[in-house]
């Protein structure tokens, strides 16, 4: 076994040190009735070969992104990820390094957190960040619950724009805490009134930009309404790259920025793992979720870095902490950080504006195809669709053309049969001419057919 | 022909040289000091080359941003060698023992992290037509059936991204299922030597936490816990083995309390690799359990993540399990990703986070099951065993452990030893520090007075572990002869020395900022 | 005249007419080490006898802080936003962290005096 370094007289003279004749005695707490005789029954252990070929021909099963026209978006985006990050998230010292509770022999993971931390503040317009949450959907439940803290009021107004991933995660967290949820119906135009669902009893309004059909919402008008009723806006993103384009939520007035920052540094990755962005005031910080590394000195008055105000968690408070998480998204925090610092301030407006380009030039093209009618007026890389159709079906036919042509928004609301004829495309900096060509083709033949 | 000849051999003027001088740079020799990165850009320098968009009219909506983001320019070997210097101030599993109880540091594959990058895994799409993703959904498939037949427990939910994450996918269930059957129930029972996730869970799901104390042996008192057992009671969330590094040798007693009471049984799995392949929790009476994969099945810990924590679950809990669900039919596989109106076979709480769960760590797990195989799994489980007891043996005249007996993968001990030395148990670990290695976990778990817990895991050699023994013993006959100096400074010999914690935690500062005025920065 | 009481749980109180000013006790600053925050309710508050008043942190610890009695709240100290290190330095005196209108004067007989609670320390030394 290539990985168990004792050998079998390594293991007859330790257990000779121990004193016990078997390995056996030291399982001697364990009640006989349930200790297995034999192997339980799954397959013996195989050499790098052989494993390497069986997982080879899983992925192939697959159809990876880079090998067909692929528009499919809705929380998850292909971006070109520089050869660096991967090299440098792959340093041992950062792989294998576990979460950073000695200080002295972990200032590479902590100073990357606050460079990240950093960053994320800078992008989200907002003063402090903690050090990542599991995805975007879970630091948008976090950042409700946060907002019940602060407010110390249970209602939740959510807007119909926000990813129903994440509404649905929002919504599971909340299931056994009181108060009420109120979810509004998805528009695909963008217009709702979520300030008139506002009461005194609201504790936040959660709402997304750009939208889930990628429509991009003004916070300015709601934060304020939000503000006049003593409630949080709590804004939400699922593609970080927007940021590099748009007016920052924290600069239109929102008092929580949380959101999916997978696309820097991070691969699709069948949607798991992910990273999850979490930014706030400052006046809120003892209140937010999740590991926070702050600057300090050391005994010789050196600058360096701790986990800090770990008062607020949960191997502190236990029942009390301001969230359960432990384990969070460290190495995918890292590979955002280091890709955000190959783009810096130049290179992160121009991927941005190369990301609207590409989407700007797709509705170009599918405009005109018969039978399909795009329904943005404002979008940055994503947009929506209406096709003479069934969209579920129109997606399916153009995967069997080897076009990646989408996301039915069926597949995220089945409930809701007056969406079932739009389908949400996406274009990013990866995203040629020729792929729109052909998606273009694709989309008219499935839908003439 | 180059006649200049130069000195080969150290020299006189060598010998006892002051180590102490201070150089014009702040670095010493290899140990570069990093200034943070916004410290280091410059304006119109970029890592990445892209293409001119050129001019044309947008779509935003007039939303654009329009002030400076802050971010410094920087290009690639800039880049590279700043992380690159930060990272060699980390100690990390592939420099040394990690040894941090509860924690299972062990060997992470590099095969694994081959196979997590084929870009028929890496570069897939969630939301793709599952006809084109059927790979994906098998491996979802196939680890979940080597965690079913591993656990022997029936239902499986495989989103939770983290092992907090999947106990509360697990209490959810439970609470749901209780609720299916009209039984509100208001509180858990935590034994106090627990993970504060799991109070943290259980409060997170609406219930009150009430924390069972242990025994004289380390373990639930079951007799307590017998008395708090009632119809108020919800579920009793156990580790095991437990945070003390040992087999709760009275778990079926205590399942079956808990079931007579009519409440769910939750098993901790944190410490799921002292018994992978010799003992199944199904068997144990466990009604739902998470496996933390980055622990058990050596996903990476990445500096803090990303984890992964699958929940497997007894029959009765298996239909309320967090939803989506992939299922296989003839090898064909279907994902389940709503609730079905009105569908009696599955009852599920929810959703629990967007996605189908950690992709990049189900293909490093299942790697690393196909590479070890039941027989390498059960190998796991009884060389980490080995090690932790190898350990305890080599050690115990000098550092008492806390309890009797064989422990588990991990071995606990207490300050005992350091009674009267002026030495504490923070000093002590410190000062492993200047050893070469990573201090154990301190001061946990709670029910022991100043807890060093060891835990070495399986991938440690014989050698490594005699190393470790003997700066042990070294700190533990300074401590106790009286050179108190080396503890109350140590560390001396790492990047940084002890930081302020307090004055981290009373004015914190969580993010940089640019020197006040422009003088400043020169 | 002031009187001075504390709890078991190393809170003291200090009562002047009705108006009850309260800390934590010098024991109490000692075993907590470095305070970092102390998160204290707002003016106005109406608190029960044994109700949560406030939080007290120091780096590894959080502790709660109780009301002795029963009132409402009437000021607290904003110094201690600033620099929560005053508790160490005077806990018994600058270090206050909350004033109330005291409801019910008579539920101070329920607290110890200074002596016994300084016997009751010495105990636990």
């Amino acid at each position: 076994m290539r990985y168990l370094p004792l050998t079998d007289g390594d293991r007859t003279s330790m257990l000779a040190e121990i004193g016990v004749d078997s390995i056996d005695d030291l399982y001697a707490d364990v009640p006989p009735s349930v200790r297995l005789d034999g192997l339980i029954d799954l397959p013996l252990h195989q050499g790098e070969l052989e494993v390497e070929r069986a997982m080879k021909q899983l992925a192939a099963k697959n159809l990876e992104a880079g090998a067909a026209p692929f528009f499919v978006g809705a929380g998850a985006y292909r971006h070109h990820i520089p050869a660096a990050v991967d090299h440098l998230i792959q340093r041992s010292e950062f792989l294998t390094a576990y979460t950073p509770y000695q200080p002295e022999i972990s200032q590479g993971t902590l100073q990357c957190l606050f460079e990240y931390q950093t960053q994320v503040a800078l992008l989200t317009g907002t003063e402090v960040a903690n050090a990542s949450m599991y995805d975007g959907s879970t630091a948008c439940a976090e950042a409700v619950l946060m907002a019940r803290r602060v407010t110390r009021r249970k209602n939740v107004v959510v807007s119909g724009g926000l990813h129903p991933h994440y509404r649905e995660v929002t919504k599971t967290t909340l299931r056994f805490t009181e108060g009420k949820l109120t979810p509004c119906p998805p528009a695909p135009d963008g217009v709702e009134d979520l300030a008139g669902l506002i009461d005194g009893e609201t504790a936040c309004v959660v709402v997304q930009t750009p939208d889930l059909f990628g429509n991009i919402r003004d916070l300015q008008p709601l934060a304020a309404a939000a503000q006049a009723a003593g409630a949080l806006l709590i804004a939400v993103f699922t593609e970080a790259m927007s940021l590099g384009a748009l007016m920052p939520p924290g600069e239109m007035g929102a008092d929580i920025v949380v959101g999916e920052g997978q696309s820097f540094g991070n691969g699709l990755n069948f949607g798991g793992p992910n990273l999850g962005l979490f930014a706030t005031r400052q006046l809120y910080q003892r209140q937010m979720p999740g590991r926070l590394c702050g600057e300090t000195v050391d005994a010789d008055g050196r600058r360096g870095y701790v986990l800090t105000l770990s008062t607020r968690e949960q191997h502190i408070r236990r029942e009390k902490a301001t969230s359960n998480i432990c384990t969070n998204a460290g190495l995918c925090a890292l590979a955002f950080c280091i890709h955000m610092a190959l783009l810096g301030e130049d290179g992160l407006k121009r991927i941005a504006q190369l990301n609207h380009k590409a989407a700007i030039d797709l509705a170009g093209k599918l405009q005109p195809v018969p039978g399909v009618e795009v329904l943005n007026k404002t979008y940055f890389n994503e947009f929506t669709i209406r096709v003479d159709g069934r969209a579920d079906r129109i997606v399916e036919s153009m995967a069997g053309q080897g076009v990646l042509g989408g996301v039915p928004l069926s597949r995220l609301c089945p409930d809701r049969e007056e969406l079932a004829d739009l389908i949400l495309v996406a274009a990013t900096e990866c995203t040629t001419d020729l792929e729109m060509d052909q998606l273009a083709a694709a989309l008219g033949k499935a839908v003439a057919s | 022909m180059n006649r200049q000849g130069r000195p080969t051999a150290p020299g006189l003027q060598a010998q006892g040289a002051n180590e102490s001088f201070n150089t014009h740079t702040g670095h010493r020799g290899l140990e570069h000091e990093e200034p943070v990165i916004f410290e280091q850009g410059a304006e119109g320098r970029c890592g990445v080359d892209l293409p001119d968009p050129g001019a044309f009219e947008d779509c935003l909506g007039g939303l654009n941003r329009h002030n400076e983001i802050g971010l410094p320019g920087l290009s690639e070997p800039q880049v590279i060698r700043h992380f690159v210097r930060l990272s060699r101030k980390n100690y990390a599993i592939d420099l040394g023992i990690y040894p941090l109880g509860s924690c299972t540091m062990k060997h992470n594959p590099r095969l694994n992290e081959v196979i997590a990058r084929l870009p028929g895994f890496a570069n897939v799409h969630p939301l793709q037509p599952v006809s084109t993703v059927q790979g994906a959904l098998e491996v979802i498939d196939m680890v979940a059936h080597w965690l079913r037949a591993l656990t022997g427990m029936p239902g499986i939910a495989m989103s939770p991204k983290a092992g907090a994450h999947g106990e509360l996918c697990g209490l959810m269930a439970i609470r749901a299922a209780l609720e299916d059957r009209g039984d509100a129930r208001q509180k858990v029972l935590v034994p106090e030597s627990a993970h504060g996730t799991n109070p943290a869970t259980a409060a997170l799901c609406g219930y009150r936490v009430e924390a069972i104390p242990a025994n004289v042996r380390g373990r639930v008192d079951l007799g307590i816990l017998r008395e708090r057992l009632d119809e108020t009671v919800a579920a009793v969330m156990v580790t095991n083995p437990n945070t003390c590094g040992l087999f709760e040798d009275e778990v079926i007693e205590i399942a079956e309390a808990t079931h007579a009471a009519g409440a769910f049984f939750y098993c901790d799995g944190a410490n799921f690799n002292a018994i992978v392949g010799r003992v199944r929790p199904g068997d144990l009476g466990v009604d739902a359990m998470h496996i933390n994969l980055h622990k058990t099945f050596s996903t990476p810990h990445g500096g803090g993540g990303p984890g992964a924590g699958p929940v497997v679950f007894a029959k009765e809990l298996a239909p309320y399990a967090a939803l989506p669900h992939v299922n296989a039919v003839d090898g064909d596989y279907t994902l389940i990703e709503h609730q079905a109106p009105a569908a009696e076979e599955s009852k599920s709480f929810g959703r629990l986070t967007a996605f189908h769960g950690q992709m990049g760590m189900f293909v490093r797990t299942l790697t690393y099951m196909l590479s070890h195989g039941a027989d390498g799994l059960c190998k796991v489980a009884e060389d980490a065993v080995l090690g932790a007891n190898y350990l305890l043996a080599r050690l115990k005249d000098v550092m008492p452990p806390s309890f009797d007996g064989p422990c588990m993968h991990e071995a606990l001990f207490d300050d005992r030893f350091l009674i009267g030395t002026d030495v504490t148990t923070l000093d002590f670990s410190k000062a492993l520090i200047d050893e070469g290695f990573h201090p154990m976990t301190m001061y946990f778990p709670l029910v022991v007075h100043g807890a060093l817990l060891i835990e070495p895991t399986e991938t440690e050699s014989r050698d490594s572990l005699d190393e470790f023994v003997v700066a042990l013993r070294g700190l533990v006959a300074d401590a106790q002869s009286g050179n108190t100096a080396r503890f109350a400074g140590a560390p001396y010999l790492s990047p940084r020395r002890r930081l302020d914690e307090t004055a981290a935690a009373r004015a914190p500062v969580l993010r940089w900022s640019p020197p006040a005025t422009p003088e400043a920065a020169e | 005249m002031a009187e001075l009481r504390f709890t078991e749980e190393h809170e003291w109180i200090r009562i002047d007419g009705n108006e009850g000013t309260i800390g934590i006790s010098d024991y109490a600053q000692e075993q907590l080490g470095d305070i970092v925050y102390v998160e204290l309710p707002a003016v106005g508050a109406s608190l029960f006898q044994g109700d949560e008043a406030a939080v007290v942190e120091s780096v590894k610890a959080a502790s709660e802080i109780y009301a002795p009695v029963a009132g409402e709240v009437t000021a607290v100290n904003d110094e201690l936003n600033g620099d929560p290190g005053i508790v160490n330095q005077d806990s018994m005196g600058a270090g206050w962290f909350i004033k109330m209108k005291v409801e019910n004067t008579s539920q101070l007989s329920e607290l110890m005096t200074e002596q016994t609670y300084k016997d009751m320390v010495e105990g636990l030394k």
